[in-house]
């Protein structure tokens, strides 16, 4: 067993904190939520500079030839800047679906590109009232010939404004099994009849409502095979809620450390508040929830990077991590007093981040459910 | 034991129902800032004598029981109506009604009670919140006034407020307690001046509040000089319930059940399920704990008993349930309850991720809770300090 991140992931992970402490202040997070864009292009050129679209893309495709692992340590970085740049949309749910699933032709054209970052995609997969399973699809794609036609709404797409490339799912046979009748189309952000709008949510974080009005799509832009998206999409989402998780001990660990350096320096009562005994146990609290969550997400993406089936770890991951961190929020809110409770401090940043990041590809309920929903299957002979 | 209201005391209730259902605006929601609202509705309230129920008659009171201004706070809260004043009428009217002058009452009170004065509490400083008593505000004494300098934080409706309680520090060499003095300063005097802060929630309702060479007239100060501490303290208390988080609490809870009852809006979200309800049921049963803790508040008072513990657990409880109801409707709304209320798809406008972000503030606001808790150990169950 080893439980540490091997030499090369920790050089990885120092570089990446100290280029984002220096490019990526507080300051450019406020800036990009009211920019339309919803991202830094300076920031996501600076990355793309040092590889780390392509860091987990093989090198046959441009890339740097890392793992998930690899890219979930960076991912981690980025999580606790909360860099407002594509990487997630791009590195975790474009590339690695295109080399999951497509077809050697599209990858020969796309991964070069976004290994580069010179284009951006993402992924489109809950819909108005649905969840985050395959069998919630039901965007319909009518075959019409040599194309698909895709009429209805994405909701909570990740930079879909900004991407060159939209990887959306869509129900191509109805009345099929679960996981059956599902196809992965590759749409391009300019698509015809396509219109990305970012939702404004509590967070400003870029989520898009994506709607598809007689879109059209050619049998080649299938990500796959038609009708069996399902098991890809279902992998797709464990990766991401697996990723997601990562970044979000990166937030919580920023924040736990935001509360320790604020508690050392604040003096009430003649001492500093961290000498409280009450305070020190809300912080003794935050570190227990930070390392559970750490080590039930990287267990989640050493399975998934190992390549092997990673559902209930991926689960346990999104669950656990969705609730601790905003505990984890709460208690620093608490502990910093009314100043926290400002929008010029940066706690608040983080903690609308965390309300968003526990919805997107599930929250803890969500996975639960699954989680409960598979031992009860296991548990019949 | 008899949980039940009196006659006279829901008829209260059945009164203040059908003034609600009269002066607010037809389905009002309670959200955003309307401040004339707030102005014009307070002066209807206040027409009714409900304003400043709990004072004396003399000064324009009902001499009402704390039975009474617990259902009229209850309704008011879970009814999300604007026009209290909990500045003038629940802190400074019952404070100058102890420790003020003739000339003060006379002159202060009938004001807040016609709903005509906006006050505001100068106390936490940037260098003192929980430990008020270090407080650096000086006022030096000039004769016939003091002389004010230095800076207040985190003053709520300082921007809309004609006047302001200040504690300001009068002796800086007495031990902290003994040094601080209870001034009201007419927040139009030269050299004071009012900055807004925005909080989390994007809105602005506290600010900060500076003092340069501000002239307080002697007549302006509260009791005795070097004792405001004492009369502070006094105040405090009238600060603490939890009537207000527990039926706020509750009417999110109503509001979320009516939206998963709704086959139409539950599709929003995917339809009710079975997990939606459990997890309902179990806020609601906070709820409902948060609202008899806050009553039995009401009812020690009303026998004359000082409620010092039970004030402390009945914010602590309220606050923090106020808190989960909050969340665990974010939980329930799924992704859409992120969306804020001008984004057309948010469900119940937006209203659960607003809750949620002011929530953070009541469990800091009014004495934090690990303060409200060193109470409860302290002065309620007599264990050593710390
Ligand atoms: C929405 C809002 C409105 C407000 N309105 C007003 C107003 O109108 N007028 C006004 O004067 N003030 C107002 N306040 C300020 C409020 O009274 C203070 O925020 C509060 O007293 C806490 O002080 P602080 O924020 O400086 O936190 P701090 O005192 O710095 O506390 C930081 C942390 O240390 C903990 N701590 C401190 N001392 C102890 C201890 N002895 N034991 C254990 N833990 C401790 C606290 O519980 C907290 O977790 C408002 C605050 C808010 C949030």
């Amino acid at each position: 067993m080893n439980l540490d991140l091997s030499e090369t992931q920790q050089m990885l992970k120092a570089g990446a904190r100290e280029l984002l402490a220096r490019e990526c202040p507080y300051d450019l997070v406020r800036e990009t939520e009211g920019d339309p864009a919803g991202f830094s292009r300076p920031l996501w050129r600076q990355m793309s500079a040092l590889g780390w679209p392509g860091l987990a893309v093989p090198e046959r495709y441009g890339g740097a030839g890392g793992s998930f692992m690899d890219l979930a340590v960076l991912l981690e970085e980025t999580g606790r800047a909360l860099a407002p740049a594509p990487l997630f949309s791009t590195a975790v749910l474009g590339a690695l679906t295109l080399l999951d699933a497509a077809s050697d032709p599209m990858k020969d054209d796309l991964l070069p590109r976004i290994a580069a970052g010179q284009a951006l995609a993402t992924l489109a997969v809950v819909e108005p009232g649905g969840g985050w399973e395959p069998q919630d699809v039901k965007l319909q794609a009518r075959r019409d010939g040599e194309r698909f036609v895709i009429n209805g709404v994405k909701l909570f797409v990740p930079n879909a404004h900004a991407s060159d490339f939209i990887i959306t799912a869509v129900r191509t046979a109805q009345d099929a099994g679960p996981e059956e009748g599902v196809t992965l189309l590759l749409v391009p952000g300019a698509a015809e009849g396509l219109t990305p709008v970012p939702h404004r949510n509590l967070a400003s974080d870029g989520q898009c409502e994506v709607t598809f009005d007689g879109v059209s799509a050619p049998l080649s832009a299938v990500v796959g095979r038609v009708d069996e998206g399902g098991p890809v999409l279902r992998r797709t989402l464990q990766r991401a809620a697996a990723a997601k998780a990562v970044e979000m001990v990166g937030s919580a660990e920023a924040v736990l450390d935001m509360t320790v350096d604020y508690l050392k320096q604040r003096v009430q009562f003649g001492r500093p508040v961290g000498a409280f005994q009450a305070v020190q146990h809300h912080c003794a609290n935050m570190s227990i929830d930070l390392e559970g969550s750490r080590l039930a997400a990287y267990q989640a993406v050493w399975k998934l990077s190992q390549g092997q089936e990673a559902a209930r770890e991926a689960s346990t991951a999104k669950a656990w991590v969705s609730d601790a961190c905003l505990r984890i929020c709460s208690l620093a809110h608490q502990c910093h007093g009314a100043v926290g409770f400002t929008q010029e401090h940066n706690l608040q940043l983080h903690t609308r981040r965390a309300r968003s990041q526990e919805q997107a590809y599930g929250d803890a309920g969500f996975h639960r459910r699954l989680l409960a929903r598979g031992l009860a299957a296991s548990q019949t002979p | 034991m008899d949980f039940r209201f009196s006659q006279d005391e829901e008829q209260f209730r059945q009164d203040l129902l059908a003034f609600l259902g009269a002066e607010l605006p037809p389905g009002w929601e309670g959200l955003g800032d309307d401040w004339n609202l707030t102005l014009a509705t307070r002066r209807k309230l206040a027409e009714r004598g409900w304003l400043t129920m709990h004072w004396p008659k003399e000064y324009g009171g009902q001499e009402a029981s704390p039975l009474l201004s617990l259902i009229f706070n209850e309704e008011m809260s879970y009814h999300r109506a604007p026009g209290r004043d909990p500045f003038g009428a629940r802190m400074l009217g019952p404070t100058l009604m102890i420790y003020g002058s003739e000339e003060q009452k006379r002159r202060f009170l009938p004001p807040v009670a016609r709903g005509e004065a906006q006050w505001c509490q100068g106390y936490s400083e940037p260098q003192a919140g929980s430990d008020l008593a270090s407080l650096s505000v000086r006022a030096q004494d000039r004769g016939d006034h003091f002389l004010v300098n230095g800076s207040k934080i985190w003053t709520s409706l300082a921007h809309r407020a004609d006047w302001m309680m200040l504690l300001a520090r009068t002796d800086p060499e007495a031990p902290k307690h003994r040094g601080i003095s209870f001034l009201l300063v007419d927040m139009r005097s030269p050299g004071v001046e009012t900055r807004p802060i925005i909080n989390m929630a994007g809105s602005h309702e506290f600010n900060e509040v500076f003092f340069d060479d501000v002239e307080v007239p002697k007549v302006n100060l509260v009791g005795e000089r070097d004792r405001g501490w004492y009369v502070a303290v006094t105040l405090l208390d009238f600060e603490r319930s939890g009537i207000d988080h527990a039926a706020a609490s509750r009417r999110l809870l109503d509001d979320l059940s009516a939206f998963l009852r709704d086959d139409e809006s539950a599709a929003l979200i995917g339809g009710a399920r079975r997990w939606m309800w459990d997890l309902l049921a179990e806020r609601y049963v906070e709820a409902e704990v948060a609202r008899l803790i806050a009553y039995r508040v009401a009812w020690m008072q009303t026998g004359g008993l000082a409620p010092n513990k039970e004030a402390s657990i009945s914010k602590v409880f309220g606050t923090e349930t106020f808190q989960r109801v909050a969340d665990t409707g974010l939980k329930i709304l799924g992704p859409l309850g992120q969306l804020t209320g001008d984004d057309p798809r948010a469900p119940l406008h937006g209203r659960f991720q607003e809750a949620w972000r002011h929530s953070f503030a009541n469990t800091i606001a009014a004495g934090t809770s690990e303060v409200q808790r060193n109470i409860i150990a302290g002065r309620g169950l007599g264990l050593p300090r710390g």
